[in-house]
C-alpha cells in the first residue's frame, strides 16, 4: 500500500503551488481560484492523515470544509461581480481603496 | 497497481495546477482547475474515502468550478493578463513558499512515520460517516445547512440590481 | 481607673471627623458645642487616668496599650500604642485642660468669623495630634503626632489665608519646623540602628544596660535636640514663632504658648536618660536654652505689637525650660512648662480680649489707660504678668526658681547668670506692656474708643479660671528649701524622671538664691515703672542716646534678613535653575519627544498600508513562515 506520507507531501506541494499562484496572478478571479487550490490541498492533507491515524474525523472535517468552501465561493464570486460592476475591471492593481 | 494509480493521478493533479498557473486565459485556467479537482477526487478514493471522493467531484469539480466558469463568462475579459509585473514580489514569494514547504515537511517528518495506518478498507464508507455525522457532529451539520442558506440569500442580496425608476 | 486612658485622643479625633464630613451643614452653635465637649471629655478621662495613676504601683508604670500593629518591616517595628505614665499624664492634663478653656474662649473670640467651622475642626485636629504626640509609646508614633501638630500649626497660622502675611507666616512655620524634623528623623534612625528598637521602654532599658556608648548618645541627643529647637522655637530655628502671631489669638495661646511649642521640652524630658548619658548634649541644651532666654528677652523689649512681645516672651521662657533640662533638672523644666501653660495662655487670651475690645488694634502705642474700661481683662492680665515675672506666691516664681537653683547647684554659673539677667528683662518687658496698655494717657483711635467694651463672659470666664491657676498651680512644687516631701510635682514624676542628683547646697545658699531671684524680679518691675509711668520720656531719651542698639533690637538682630540672604534666596534661585534646565528641558522634552516619536513611527509604518491585497498577503506569508520557523526551533 502507498504510505500516507506520500499523499501528505503531495498536499504540501499543492499548497505551496497555490501560494505561488496567488502571487503570480494579477486578476481577482484567478487569485480566488488559487485560494481554492489551497483549500483542496488542505483537504488532501486531512484525508491522508485520517487514513494514517485510522480515525474517521479527518473525513468528517473535509466534508464540512467542502461545504463551507462552496458557500464561500458563492459569496466571493458575488463580491467579485460587484467590484466588476463598479470599476469595470478586476485587476488587483486597480483596487486600493484601503490605502493609508 | 495502487502505486501506479497514485503517481498517475498525482502527476495529472500537479500538471493541471501548473497549467492553471501558466495559462493566461481565465477560461483555460478554470478548466485546468476542473481537471485538478477531478484527479483529487481520485486520490481521495485511493485513501479509503469513497464518499468524500464522490462529494468532491460532484460539488467541487461539478458545482463550484461551474460557478467560476459562469463568472468568467459574465466578466468577459477579452485579453488575457500577463503575469505579475513586479518581479521582486514573484521572487520573494517563490522563496518564501519554498521555505514554507521545507518547514512543513520538517515539522511533519518525525510524526508521520510513527503513525500506524488503519488497514480497514471500508472505514470511509457512507454508513460509518453517516453514523458520525448524525451523532457527534450533529451540531455542525445542522449549522452548516443554515450557513448555506445564508450564503444563498447573501449572494442574492448583494447582486440585486436596483429597480430602475 | 486607668483602663480607659487610651481613649483620650479619640474624642477630638471623632469630633474632627464629624466636622470634616458634615461641618458645612451643621449650625454654628452645635459646632462649637461639639468641639468643646470633645476636649472636655478628653479632659475628664485625663483626670480619671491621673487619679488612677496616683494609686498605681510604680512598678507597673508605664502602662502601655497597643491599639494595633502598625509597621512591621523586618526587625523594625512600630505599633500604634499609647502609654500612660506620670509624664504623659501631666501633659494630657495640660493639653486638655488649657485646651478646653481656649476652646470656650474661641467661641466668643471667633464668633463673627466666616470660617467658624473650619477653625474648630482644626483645633480639634490639633488636639488629637498633640495627644498622640504626648501619649505615644514609641518614637515613630510620637513623630506622627509631631508632624501632625506642625501641620495644624501651618493651617491655623495661615487661617486667614487670603492675607499674604498670614499665608507666608504659615509657610515659614512649616518649613522651619521641617528642618528641625530632619534632625529628629536622623536621631530616630541612629537610635534604631544602635539600640534596635524605637519603643521608649526598650530604649530606656538599653541605656540602663549600657548598650549605648557616649559618642552615639551625644550624636542622637543632639540630632533630637535639633528637632526640638525647631518645634520649640529656640536658637537657631525660632524665626517662625513671631511671624506665627498672624494667626488668631486663641491659636497663639494654645499652640504657641501652652502646647505645641512645649513638645520639644516634653521630648527631651521623655529621653532624659539619653541626655543624662551624654554630658556634652546636656551642656549644649542648657547653653542654647540660656542664650535663647536672654536673646529673645532683649528683642521683646522693643516690640510694639502686643502679641509679638508675648511671642518673644514665649521663646524666652521655653529657653528656661531647656535650661532646666540641660542641667539635669528635668522635673524643674517640666514644672515650668506646666506653670507657663497657665500664665502664658492667660496672657495671650487677655491680650486677645484687649484686641477684641479695641476692634482689633494690636499696637500698644495706640493703647493706654484701659484699666478703667476692662474690669476683668485688666486684673487677669496683671496676674499673668506677675506670675511670669517671678514674684513670690505666684506660680511662675516656684518654677523659675526651681530651675535657677538647680542650675546654680550643678555648678552651671554661666547659665545661672544668664537666666538671672533674663529674669530682669522678663519682668521689665512684661510690665512695660502693662503700663503702656492699661495705664498712662489714652492714645486710642477714635473709632476704637467708641466701640470700647469688655469682652463677653464666654471669653472672660476662661481668663478668670486661668488666672486662678496661675496663682495656685505652683504650690504643687514647693522649693526644696522647705523640704523634699513638699515637692509633689517632682515626686510624682519620679518613676519617669530620676530626681536630679546634684551637688547639695546649704540651706543658707538656697535661701540666698531665692532672695536674689525675687530681688531681680522686683527690680525689673520697678525699672519699668520708672520708665513708663514716672518719666514717660525716659525710653525716648534712651533711644536717642543709643539709636543703633534700638535699631538692632527692633529689627530682631536682622536674623530674618540674614537667613533670607544665606538660605532662602539661594534655594529659590537654584530651584529656578533646576526648573528651567531639568524640568522643562529634560522631563518635558522626554514627554514631548516620546509623543513625536510615536507620531513619526506611525507615519513610517503607514507606508505598509498600500491598499493592495497582494502586499498584505505577502506580509501574511512572511509572518506564517516566521512563526512556523519559530515553533519548529
Amino acid at each position: 500500500m502507498i504510505p500516507s506520507s506520500y499523499f501528505f507531501i503531495l498536499s504540501v506541494v499543492l499548497f505551496v503551488l497555490g501560494i505561488i499562484a496567488f502571487f503570480i496572478k494579477r486578476d481577482l478571479l484567478t487569485q480566488f481560484m488559487s485560494v481554492e487550490i489551497m483549500l483542496n490541498a488542505a483537504n488532501l492533507a486531512f484525508i491522508s492523515l485520517a487514513k494514517a491515524t485510522g480515525s474517521l474525523d479527518g473525513q468528517i472535517i473535509v466534508f464540512f470544509i467542502i461545504t463551507v468552501a462552496a458557500a464561500e465561493a458563492v459569496i466571493g464570486l458575488a463580491i467579485i461581480l460587484l467590484i466588476f460592476r463598479q470599476k469595470k475591471s478586476i485587476r488587483t492593481e486597480d483596487i486600493n481603496l484601503m490605502k493609508g | 497497481m495502487g502505486h501506479f494509480l497514485f503517481f498517475l493521478l498525482a502527476t495529472i493533479c500537479v500538471g493541471a495546477v501548473l497549467g492553471m498557473i501558466i495559462s493566461r486565459n481565465q477560461a483555460y485556467s478554470a478548466l485546468f482547475l476542473v481537471l485538478a479537482f477531478a484527479s483529487m477526487g481520485g486520490l481521495f478514493g485511493l485513501l479509503n474515502a469513497p464518499f468524500i471522493a464522490v462529494v468532491q467531484i460532484i460539488i467541487y469539480a461539478g458545482a463550484i468550478m461551474v460557478l467560476f466558469v459562469f463568472v468568467v463568462m459574465m466578466i468577459n475579459v477579452r485579453e488575457g493578463l500577463p503575469s505579475e509585473k513586479k518581479k521582486w514580489i514573484f521572487a520573494v514569494s517563490l522563496i518564501l513558499a519554498f521555505v514554507l514547504f521545507l518547514e512543513i515537511i520538517l515539522a511533519a517528518s518525525g510524526r508521520l512515520s510513527s503513525l500506524s495506518g488503519a488497514e480497514a478498507a471500508d472505514i470511509g464508507n457512507p454508513t460509518n460517516l453517516g453514523r458520525l455525522l448524525f451523532t457527534r457532529y450533529l451540531y455542525p451539520f445542522e449549522i452548516t445547512s443554515i450557513l448555506i442558506i445564508a450564503a444563498l440569500v447573501g449572494a442574492l442580496v448583494l447582486l440585486k440590481k436596483k429597480a430602475k425608476e | 481607673m486607668t483602663e480607659f486612658f487610651w481613649l483620650i485622643p479619640f474624642a477630638p479625633a471623632l469630633s474632627t471627623f464629624i466636622l470634616v464630613v458634615f461641618g458645612r451643614r451643621l449650625p454654628k452653635r452645635y459646632v462649637s458645642f461639639q468641639a468643646c465637649s470633645a476636649i472636655f471629655i478628653s479632659f475628664i478621662i485625663s483626670v480619671i487616668s491621673f487619679i488612677g495613676l496616683l494609686g498605681t504601683n510604680p512598678e507597673s508604670i508605664p502602662i502601655v496599650k497597643t491599639l494595633f500593629s502598625w509597621i512591621r518591616a523586618g526587625t523594625f517595628g512600630a505599633d500604634f500604642s499609647l502609654q500612660l505614665d506620670p509624664l504623659s499624664a501631666i501633659m494630657c492634663l495640660v493639653v486638655t485642660g488649657v485646651g478646653f478653656l481656649i476652646h470656650v474662649y474661641s467661641v466668643g473670640y471667633m464668633a463673627d468669623d466666616r470660617s467658624y467651622t473650619r477653625y474648630f475642626t482644626l483645633l480639634n485636629l490639633f488636639a488629637f495630634a498633640m495627644l498622640i504626640l504626648v501619649m505615644a509609646s514609641n518614637m515613630v508614633l510620637m513623630f506622627v503626632g509631631w508632624e501632625g501638630v506642625g501641620l495644624c500649626s501651618y493651617l491655623l497660622i495661615g487661617f486667614w489665608f487670603e492675607k499674604h502675611s498670614a499665608a507666608n507666616a504659615g509657610k515659614k512655620a512649616f518649613i522651619v519646623n521641617r528642618i528641625g524634623d530632619a534632625g529628629f528623623i536622623l536621631g530616630l534612625l541612629f537610635m534604631f540602628i544602635t539600640v534596635g528598637s524605637v519603643e521608649f521602654r526598650s530604649i530606656n532599658e538599653a541605656i540602663g544596660g549600657g548598650l549605648l556608648n557616649q559618642g552615639m548618645a551625644t550624636l542622637i541627643a543632639l540630632l533630637l535636640f535639633l528637632g526640638a529647637t525647631g518645634k520649640s522655637a529656640q536658637i537657631p530655628l525660632y524665626v517662625w514663632l513671631p511671624d506665627a502671631m498672624e494667626g488668631p489669638t486663641p491659636v497663639s495661646a494654645l499652640i504657641h504658648a501652652a502646647t505645641m511649642v512645649t513638645a520639644g521640652v516634653y521630648m527631651v524630658s521623655r529621653m532624659n536618660l539619653l541626655f543624662t548619658l551624654s554630658g556634652t548634649a546636656s551642656q549644649v541644651v542648657a547653653i542654647v536654652g540660656a542664650l535663647t532666654a536672654i536673646y529673645a528677652a532683649t528683642m521683646a523689649l522693643t516690640q510694639n505689637d502686643i502679641k509679638r512681645v508675648l511671642a518673644y516672651s514665649t521663646i524666652s521662657q521655653i529657653g528656661y525650660m531647656f535650661i532646666g533640662c540641660g542641667v539635669g533638672a528635668y522635673a524643674a523644666g517640666m514644672f515650668h512648662l506646666y506653670t507657663h501653660a497657665f500664665f502664658k495662655s492667660l496672657l495671650f487670651l487677655a491680650a486677645g480680649s484687649v484686641m477684641h475690645a479695641l476692634s482689633g488694634e494690636l499696637d500698644i502705642r495706640k493703647m493706654g489707660g484701659l484699666r478703667k474700661y476692662l474690669p476683668l481683662t485688666y486684673p487677669t492680665f496683671l496676674i499673668g504678668a506677675i506670675a511670669i515675672a517671678g514674684v513670690p506666691f505666684f506660680s511662675g516664681f516656684f518654677s523659675k526658681d526651681a530651675i535657677l537653683t538647680m542650675a546654680f547647684a550643678n555648678g552651671q554659673y554661666f547659665v545661672w547668670a544668664l537666666g538671672l539677667m533674663g529674669a530682669v528683662l522678663t519682668a521689665f518687658y512684661m510690665f512695660r506692656l502693662i503700663f503702656l496698655t492699661f495705664y498712662g494717657e489714652e492714645r486710642l483711635d477714635q473709632h476704637a474708643k467708641e466701640h470700647l467694651h469688655e469682652s463677653p463672659r464666654v471669653m472672660t470666664v476662661p481668663l478668670v479660671i486661668l488666672a486662678f491657676f496661675s496663682i495656685v498651680a505652683g504650690y504643687v512644687g514647693l522649693p526644696l528649701v522647705l523640704g523634699k516631701k513638699l515637692d509633689l510635682f517632682g515626686r510624682f514624676l519620679e518613676p519617669v524622671i530620676k530626681p536630679a542628683g546634684e551637688g547639695h547646697l546649704s540651706l543658707g545658699t538656697e535661701w540666698l538664691l531665692i532672695l536674689v531671684s525675687v530681688a531681680v524680679a522686683l527690680c525689673g518691675i520697678f525699672i519699668a515703672y520708672a520708665f513708663y509711668l514716672q518719666k514717660p520720656q525716659a525710653p525716648h531719651t534712651l533711644v536717642r542716646r543709643f539709636p543703633w542698639l534700638y535699631r538692632l533690637l527692633y529689627n530682631k538682630y536682622y536674623v530674618d534678613e540674614i537667613y533670607n540672604a544665606v538660605f532662602v534666596n539661594p534655594m529659590i534661585r537654584s530651584s529656578e535653575i533646576v526648573y528651567k534646565n531639568f524640568d522643562l528641558k529634560v522631563i518635558d522634552g522626554t514627554l514631548n519627544g516620546s509623543a513625536s516619536a510615536a507620531n513619526w513611527s506611525g507615519k513610517v509604518l503607514s507606508y505598509l498600508q498600500t491598499g493592495f491585497i497582494k502586499d498584505y498577503a505577502l506580509i501574511f506569508l512572511v509572518g506564517i513562515v516566521i512563526v512556523i520557523g519559530f515553533l519548529l526551533f
